[in-house]
């Protein structure tokens, strides 16, 4: 079963719709039981990073996620959900991440607003992605499509073998994709990237399955 | 480098499209899904809602367009118009916003837009300025302030406004031209730039777009990093694409 969190921070709808584009059901709850029992899961996300930490830990999912992560279930961080992979966050404070990925959050420099090129933060909009690695998530169809991001602030993994894709702003290098073993995270919203977006989702959808099943196809029906 | 977005803006009153596309082709002209998936299919960067008879009464309405329109097009919407309490973002952003527009509320309770992006997020707050044009004794030129979908005054300042939204955490300023609105001759140029070179975040030009080139003098003259634009593309004069072709001929980048 591929479950959603819900810890009432996301944008949860518009993921769902997008998996039913190719014929996957997913369930929507913040109970701890269905993280328990889900074979694969999304951790999607927008706001404030500490607060998202409260509310996961708050509605006792924390633990439920991080022994998901070391059981090898498949996992997608959309967004807030990627960065909430991490060690540590600087937004608003210093606050702790759930740990399954090291390295930590930072906020986006703003690197003076009258220079033309520096551009304005939040960072939104659509920019393609540099891919560091060969990954299956990497659409070959869409190699040069854009996919849309909308966030103050970027991730950092320690690690670089975790470095799927980056992207560069006012300097900062941050990652855009991630993967960790079978935990993924992408700083773009998939599910508003149009195509990419639906392939990118795909992409791990099948690979996710290939992990549980070795070979096990997504339905070709879409 | 970031590329500079097109987002074509739905007037919407009753969960119908206001000024609508005429295209042959379309079942309902004024369903709002229906010329979202037009804009979708045509390239739009993003799409706006404005809810230009928001109410109480009629907030479910517009849930269920938002709602809608979220269950075929994935891509990025911005929903505006009586977005008043928390509860109002919340349940926008559930039904498949990205962001929410926020203008009278804002000027009215200033807390409100910093209590929506410490909860939220500030990347899903744009704050709308409405504006008009003043003259000092000095013969120097103000900005002011109108709410109530420009209909009422506020002796604010709109450079003013603008630092202070966003030093309340907005992510985004959506700045009309209550002068040009609706007059198709380009946006006010001179506003538009005095406030994307105060603030640090994204800004959108809107107002008076009523050609090609004026989308251009947004982004090159205005420093907007979008423009948005109603009439040209709802009445099929000019498609997304065309506005795109436009831009990227001007040396302007944009999402292909």
């Amino acid at each position: 079963m591929i479950h959603v969190v819900d810890y009432g921070r996301g944008n949860l709808f518009s993921i769902v719709q997008a998996l039913r584009q190719f014929g996957l059901e997913a369930s929507v709850s913040g109970r701890p039981a269905d993280v328990e029992r889900a074979d694969t899961i999304i951790l999607p996300g927008v706001g404030a990073f500490g607060d998202a930490m409260a509310a996961l830990d708050g509605g006792g999912l924390t633990s439920p996620l991080r022994s998901a992560a070391s059981r090898g279930v498949p996992m997608l961080g959309i967004c807030l959900g990627l960065q909430l992979f991490m060690e540590s966050s600087e937004e608003f404070g210093h606050h702790k991440g759930l740990g399954l990925i090291p390295g930590d959050v930072r906020r986006l420099s703003d690197a003076g607003h009258q220079d033309p090129s520096a551009v304005r933060i939040p960072n939104v909009g659509w920019r393609a992605l540099r891919w560091e690695t060969r990954d299956p998530l990497r659409p070959a169809a869409y190699e040069q499509t854009m996919f849309y991001f909308v966030h103050s602030y970027g991730v950092v993994p320690r690690e670089p073998e975790d470095w799927v894709a980056s992207l560069t702003i006012n300097g900062d290098r941050i990652a855009s994709v991630v993967r960790r073993g079978a935990i993924v995270g992408c700083q773009f919203h998939p599910e508003k990237s149009g195509p990419a977006g639906l392939a990118f989702l795909r992409a791990f959808f099948e690979s996710a399955m290939g992990r549980r099943t070795e070979g096990g196809r997504v339905r070709e029906d879409a | 480098m970031l590329k500079a977005r097109v987002i074509p803006c739905l007037d919407v009153k009753d969960g119908r499209v206001v000024k609508g596309i005429n295209f042959v082709n379309l079942r309902d002209a004024g369903d709002p899904v229906e010329q979202a998936r037009v804009y979708d299919a045509q390239g739009a960067d993003e799409l706006c809602f404005l809810d230009i008879n928001a109410s109480h009464e009629n907030r479910g309405v517009m849930l269920d367009v938002v709602r809608r329109t979220a269950e075929q097009c994935f891509m990025p919407l911005t929903v505006g118009g009586g977005v008043r309490t928390v509860d109002d973002v919340r349940a926008l952003l559930l039904a498949g916003a990205d962001k929410v527009s926020i203008n009278t509320a804002a000027v009215q309770n200033p807390d409100f837009v910093r209590e929506a992006a410490r909860k939220f997020g500030s990347q899903c707050i744009v704050v709308a300025i409405d504006a008009r044009r003043g003259t000092w004794p000095s013969n120097q030129t103000y900005f002011e302030v109108f709410t109530h979908g420009g209909r009422k005054a506020t002796g604010i300042d709109a450079v003013d406004w603008a630092r202070r939204m966003v030093e309340a955490g907005a992510g985004e300023l959506l700045l009309t031209s209550m002068d040009r609105d609706g007059t198709r001759q380009g946006f006010d140029i001179e506003f538009t730039r005095t406030i994307a070179d105060t603030v640090p975040i994204p800004v959108i030009a809107s107002g008076g777009v009523g050609s090609l080139d004026h989308l251009v003098d947004g982004i090159r003259d205005g420093h907007a990093t979008a423009v948005l634009a109603a009439s040209i593309f709802h009445y099929g004069e000019f498609s997304i694409a065309q506005a795109k072709a436009h831009l990227r001929s001007a040396g302007i980048a944009v999402r292909d």
